[in-house]
């Protein structure tokens, strides 16, 4: 099929698809004035009922908190899947692949990325932490927070080079930490069964409103998803850097490849 | 103003589809992917909003002010966590791809791996 046929295809296509979504969207609530009723009694019993301010977390980690389980599962499955691809195939060997744009020149990183970039790893790992630890209080929780800690690593990686960068960590102990943090939601879910008589229950004494030691079992979640997502997210860094690295060897030692 | 976020959320899904269909480049595409997934995001956001009302969150808020539906911002979430994994699972295919076949145009996904 030729580009103009295909595209002449898509915009018919594409017609239909617009006119019966307008015609779906047009059945929804005006905007502004939305109707749902479980969002209404949601804001008005998280604060009373589970001591959490942050009512997205509320949903997220205690009335919803086995979903959130299997979206962790979902990012578990995933990083496992993108290991699995981007590991080296049984005929590859480092330095088997070649870099397409040779004889291009590569601008080294400058000093203003370097010292920035590990100026501001601090920074970002105590952000995180705080980003983690609040998140049954305003917006955030362990999901953002992880994310924010893995781009401490990213930070890392932009003032030096990826060598200093995997000495820094061994893959092994990371892998720990994101088994650790799947298995710790289960473990707390479990623990709510033998305590509460339901998986996931809120088991945890639930504290004052607005105290960092509140909500109950909400900020273990938390912290336990934290761990998950960020080392889930630093294995996905090494697991493409690799790939970096194995093209570099193959620029070193040209003529590798078969 | 009413159908505007509605309109962006409808756009998105178009735009990021007219790119899948049109890329000549499979990160290009991937990309793409996403911008379609942002049309879920403004959608969930749009459906949920209150005029006035606050965020839902009651931090130095009384409890009973009207806030948004954080049901759907919950789902925003799952969403956002959705589309990174796809996004890196795509993204992994195509590193492995322009590996065996030197070629990132999606005109040469053939299906046949060419460096046999």
């Amino acid at each position: 099929m030729t580009r103009r046929t295909r595209q002449r295809l898509f915009l018919a296509a594409a017609a239909v698809v617009a006119a019966v979504l307008a015609g779906g969207l047009a059945g929804l609530p005006s905007f502004g004035h939305a109707t749902a009723q479980d969002g209404r009694i949601l804001d008005a019993v998280s604060v009373p009922e589970r001591h959490i301010t942050d009512v997205v977390t509320a949903v997220n980690f205690d009335y919803r908190g086995v979903d959130t389980m299997g979206e962790e599962f979902i990012f578990f499955a995933a990083v496992a899947g993108v290991i699995l691809l981007l590991g080296a195939q049984p005929d590859e060997a480092p330095g088997h692949v070649a870099d397409a744009a040779t004889g291009r020149w590569v601008p080294p990183t400058s000093d203003a990325v370097r010292v920035l970039g590990l100026a501001l790893v601090g920074p970002t790992v105590l952000f995180a932490l705080y980003v983690i630890a609040h998140g049954h209080l305003t917006p955030g929780g362990g999901f953002q927070g992880g994310v924010v800690l893995a781009t401490a690593v990213l930070l890392v990686y932009l003032a030096g080079e990826y060598q200093h960068l995997h000495g820094l960590y061994p893959d092994r102990a990371i892998e720990g930490v994101e088994a650790f943090g799947a298995a710790g939601y289960v473990v707390i879910g479990l623990a709510g069964l033998a305590l509460s008589g339901s998986f996931l229950a809120n088991w945890a004494p639930l504290g004052t409103v607005g105290h960092l030691n509140s909500a109950g079992s909400v900020p273990l979640l938390n912290v336990v998803v934290g761990a998950e997502i960020a080392a889930g997210f630093v294995l996905l860094l090494s697991a493409f850097l690799h790939q970096t690295l194995i093209l570099r060897r193959a620029r070193a030692a040209p003529g590798a490849g078969r | 103003m009413s159908v505007l976020a509605y309109g962006v959320a409808g756009w998105l899904l178009l735009v990021g589809l007219w790119g899948i269909v049109n890329s000549r480049n499979l990160v290009h595409q991937v990309i793409c992917v996403s911008v379609v997934q942002a049309a879920t995001y403004v959608l969930l956001v749009a459906v949920g909003y209150r005029a006035g009302a606050v965020a839902p969150v009651f931090a130095g808020v009384r409890v009973g002010t009207v806030a948004v539906d954080p049901v759907v911002q919950a789902l925003c979430l799952t969403d956002v966590v959705v589309g990174t994994t796809v996004t890196a699972l795509l993204l992994a295919l195509v590193v492995q791809w322009h590996k065996r076949t030197g070629s990132l145009d999606p005109d040469q996904l053939t299906g046949r791996d060419e460096s046999d």
